[in-house]
C-alpha cells in the first residue's frame, strides 16, 4: 500500500479515486445519451425510408413577361376587393386602414406582404358592379399612375368593348355562369369564383362554352388547390401510406355574423345607387330589398347555401388529392337553428357522400376493399376546429397546411412495425410543414403540442404566401404561357355538380343519385331539378 | 472554501446532489447534441412573457447560435458538476440557463403552461434546481470529490470519515 501510495507521488488512491470518479460518470452518461439519440435518429431514418414519401411544393408558373393583360373585374364587393388586391389593386380605403393598423401594430405585416407581392404585369381596365358607391371606389382607387380603369354599366358592354383580355368573376352565384358563358364566347379569358354555376342546366352549358372556346382559358377561384401540402398529400395517397381509406370528414365551423353572412348594409345604398334588375339578373323578380342585395348568401335564388358556398372549398380541397370525381349518391340533412333570420338557406348542414366503387389502394387480401364516404358537416353555430381527416385501414391523415400521418393500431400493412414497437399509437409517423424545408417523423409530444399550435414552423420565413394570388398568377400564367389551370373546366364540373346533388338532397330530403354513364343527376318522373334547387323554399 | 466545518455524512450529501444536477444537465445537453433536427425554436416562441426577447432570440438569424450554445452549456455545466471543476462557474452558467428556462415558461397563474408531467405554481423544478445551485455554489466540495484535488497545490488530506 505504501508503495501505491508512493508510486501517486503526492496522491494516494483514496485521492486518486475522489479524484477522478466523476470521468466514468461523464462517459456512462455521455455514451448513454447517445446511444439513444442515435437510436432515435435510426428509427426516425428507418420509418422515413419506408415510407419514402416525397414532400414537394407545386411546381412555380411561369413568368409574366409580354404586354400587360387587361383585366375586368365584375363585382366588387368583399371578394372582388380580395381579388383586386391579390392581382395588386388595393384601394385607397384598404390602404389607410392597413397603414393605420401598422401605427398601433408595429408588427402587423399586411401592407409589407401586399407590397412586396410580385407585379403580374397587368393593368385593370374595366369595372363593372351594380352598385355605385363599390364602382366608384375602384375608380377612384385604380386610375392612379399608368392605369386606367372605365366602369361599364353591363358586363356585355365590357366583353364588347374590346377594351379587356381577361375577366375576374366575383358576382352572386347566380351570374357565375351567364357571364363566363357570355365572355368566353367572346373569347375572353374567365377566372370565376366557386361555386362555379347555380344549377345543373348551367354546369353543362358552361362546359360546352369551355369546350368550344379552347383559346379563352378558364379557371374556378378554388384557391386551396395551391396548397403547399397537397402533392405531398397526393404522393401519400400514391405510396399508399394510408392503405384503403374508407372515410373522409371534412367541416367547416364558423360562430360570427360575418361567418354566417350577416355582412353590413351601406348607408349608401338605394334603388338609385342600385341598378337592382341587373343584380336580380335570372333570379325570380322580387322587389327592392337591402337584406337580398348585401346578404345574398342567405337565399337560394342567389347563392348556393352552405353546399354550394361552403362545401365546395373542402370538397375540392380532397377532389385535388384523391381525384376521385363526382359521387354515386348524395344524402343530405340539416336546418335554420342559430340564425333565424328570414334566410332559407340551412346554417347547419351534414352531407354524406357516396363513393362505392373508389379506393385509395389497400392491404388486405384483395377484392375486401373497396368504397368511401365522404362526409361534409357544417355549422354556423360553433367554431370548435374539428380538423380535416382522411380515414384508411393502415392510417389516418390530418390535412391541413401542415400533414399529419398517424398508423393504425390496428393496420395490417404496419402490424410487425407495432409489434416490434418501432412504431407507437398516437405518434405521428410522418409530419410535413411546407414552412420548413425538412420533413419530420416520430417526435415527441411537446414537439407535437408546439407544432399542433403552429408555433414551431409558421414564422420561419416570417413570410405569409396569399394563395389567392398564387391561384390568379397560375390562371395568368397559362395566359401568358400556355397549360391548364389546375382548377378548370373538370374539376370545376365535379365541384358544381356534388354542391348541387348536397343542395338537391337537403331540400328534397332524399337520396341523390349521379348517374356516371348517362352523365346525369337522376331524377324523378316530371320532376325539374334545376327548379327544385332554384326555388325559395 | 472546500473545508467547511461539514459532517461526512453532509459533504457526501452535497456531493451527491451535485453530482446529480451535474448528470441532468449532460444528459439533456447530449440529447439535444446527438438529435440534428432539435431546435429550441418552439420553445422560445412559445414564451408567455418577455415574448419579444425570446422571439428577437428564437429569429433566423440567431437561433442556430442559441441552439448551439444551450447545447454547449448544457454539456459544460454537467462536466463541471460531475467532474468537479470549476464548479461555481458551472453553478453560475447553469443557473443563467434554468433562469431563462424559466423566464419563457414561468409557471404564473394566467399564463399557459405547455406539455409538463406535475403541477406547478411560481415553483417548479427549474427554480428548484436553480435554488439547488445555489447551493452548490456555497459549497463546491472540489476537494472532497473532483479533478481539482489533482490541480490543488497542495497535497490533499483525506477528510477524516
Amino acid at each position: 500500500m505504501a508503495k501505491d501510495n508512493n508510486y501517486f507521488g503526492r496522491w494516494n488512491r483514496r485521492d486518486m479515486l475522489k479524484a477522478l470518479g466523476g470521468i466514468p460518470i461523464l462517459g456512462g452518461v455521455w455514451y448513454s445519451g447517445a446511444s439513444l439519440a442515435g437510436s432515435a435518429q435510426r428509427e426516425k431514418q428507418f420509418l422515413l425510408e419506408t415510407l419514402n414519401i416525397k414532400a414537394s411544393p407545386p411546381p412555380a408558373t411561369g413568368p409574366m413577361s409580354g404586354k400587360p393583360l387587361r383585366i375586368g373585374i365584375i363585382g366588387f364587393g368583399i371578394r372582388g376587393e380580395q381579388l383586386c388586391r391579390a392581382m395588386g389593386f388595393a384601394t385607397t380605403g384598404w390602404l389607410k386602414k392597413m397603414n393605420e393598423a401598422l401605427q398601433n401594430n408595429p408588427k402587423d405585416t399586411r401592407l409589407a406582404d401586399f407590397e412586396a407581392q410580385e407585379n403580374l404585369n397587368i393593368k385593370l381596365a374595366a369595372i363593372c358592379d351594380v352598385f355605385d358607391e363599390r364602382a366608384e371606389n375602384a375608380l377612384a382607387s385604380f386610375n392612379a399612375g399608368d392605369n386606367k380603369i372605365k366602369r361599364f354599366r353591363t358586363h356585355t358592354e365590357m366583353f364588347n368593348s374590346g377594351e379587356v383580355d381577361a375577366v375576374v368573376i366575383a358576382t352572386p352565384d347566380h351570374w357565375h355562369a351567364p357571364m363566363s358563358i357570355e365572355a368566353l364566347n367572346a373569347g375572353i379569358h374567365v377566372y370565376v369564383e366557386k361555386p362555379m354555376t347555380h344549377n345543373i342546366g348551367e354546369t353543362f352549358a358552361l362546359r360546352d362554352a369551355v369546350k368550344n372556346n379552347p383559346k379563352a382559358i378558364f379557371a374556378v377561384g378554388h384557391q386551396h388547390r395551391q396548397t403547399q401540402s397537397f402533392l405531398t398529400a397526393q404522393d401519400i395517397i400514391k405510396k399508399n401510406i394510408l392503405g384503403h381509406v374508407s372515410l373522409i370528414q371534412t367541416n367547416t365551423n364558423r360562430n360570427d355574423d360575418n361567418g354566417a353572412w350577416q355582412y353590413e348594409i351601406s348607408p349608401a345604398a338605394s334603388p338609385k345607387t342600385i341598378d337592382w334588375d341587373l343584380f336580380l339578373g335570372n333570379a325570380p323578380k322580387e322587389p327592392f330589398n337591402l337584406e337580398h342585395f348585401f346578404r345574398w348568401r342567405k337565399w337560394w335564388a342567389y347563392g348556393s347555401g352552405l353546399s354550394g358556398d361552403l362545401m365546395t372549398h373542402d370538397y375540392d380541397r380532397v377532389n385535388c388529392v384523391l381525384n376521385m370525381g363526382i359521387p354515386r349518391s348524395v344524402t343530405a340533412s340539416g336546418g335554420i337553428y342559430t340564425h333565424r333570420d328570414g334566410r332559407n338557406v340551412p346554417d347547419v348542414i351534414h352531407i354524406n357522400m357516396e363513393f362505392p366503387d373508389f379506393s385509395t389502394g389497400g392491404s388486405q387480401e384483395a377484392g375486401k376493399e373497396k368504397g368511401m364516404t365522404f362526409v361534409y358537416s357544417a355549422t354556423l353555430g360553433n367554431q370548435f376546429d374539428r380538423g380535416t381527416v382522411l380515414m384508411g385501414h393502415d392510417g389516418t391523415m390530418e390535412l391541413g397546411n401542415r400533414i399529419t400521418v398517424y398508423a393504425d393500431p390496428r393496420s395490417t400493412k404496419y402490424a410487425d412495425l407495432i409489434k416490434e414497437q418501432r412504431i407507437e399509437a398516437g405518434v405521428p409517423i410522418y409530419q410535413y410543414d411546407p414552412a420548413v424545408s425538412g420533413t419530420d417523423a416520430v417526435t415527441s409530444a411537446t414537439a407535437k403540442y408546439f407544432a399542433n399550435k403552429g408555433l414551431l414552423w409558421t414564422y420561419r420565413d416570417g413570410k405569409r404566401v396569399d394563395s389567392t394570388f398564387l391561384h390568379l398568377r397560375e390562371w395568368l400564367s397559362c395566359i401568358r404561357n400556355g397549360g391548364t389551370p389546375s382548377c378548370s373546366i373538370k374539376e370545376g364540373f365535379e365541384e358544381a355538380i356534388t354542391a348541387h346533388m348536397g343542395g338537391l338532397s337537403y331540400k328534397l330530403g332524399r337520396r341523390i343519385d349521379w348517374d356516371p354513364v348517362a352523365e346525369k343527376i337522376i331524377a324523378k318522373p316530371g320532376e325539374d331539378l334545376d327548379a327544385v334547387l332554384l326555388s325559395n323554399t | 472554501m472546500n473545508s467547511p466545518n461539514l459532517t461526512a455524512i453532509q459533504r457526501n450529501a452535497l456531493v451527491i446532489l451535485r453530482v446529480l444536477i451535474g448528470w441532468h444537465f449532460l444528459y439533456e445537453g447530449i440529447i439535444k447534441a446527438y438529435n440534428p433536427s432539435w431546435t429550441a425554436k418552439g420553445y422560445l416562441l412559445s414564451a408567455s412573457i418577455l415574448k419579444p426577447f425570446f422571439t428577437w432570440i428564437a429569429g433566423e438569424s440567431f437561433i442556430s447560435t442559441i441552439d448551439m450554445l444551450n447545447i454547449a452549456g448544457l454539456i459544460a455545466v454537467g462536466i463541471s458538476l460531475v467532474a468537479g471543476i470549476k464548479v461555481r462557474w458551472g453553478c453560475i452558467a447553469g443557473a443563467i440557463l434554468l433562469l431563462l428556462y424559466y423566464l419563457a415558461h414561468p409557471p404564473f397563474s394566467g399564463l399557459p403552461q405547455g406539455p409538463s408531467e406535475g403541477s406547478y405554481w411560481i415553483v417548479n423544478k427549474n427554480l428548484i434546481e436553480m435554488a439547488a445551485l445555489f447551493v452548490i455554489y456555497q459549497f463546491p466540495l472540489t476537494s472532497v470529490f473532483g479533478l481539482e484535488i489533482l490541480f490543488s497545490k497542495n497535497k490533499v488530506t483525506t477528510p477524516k470519515i
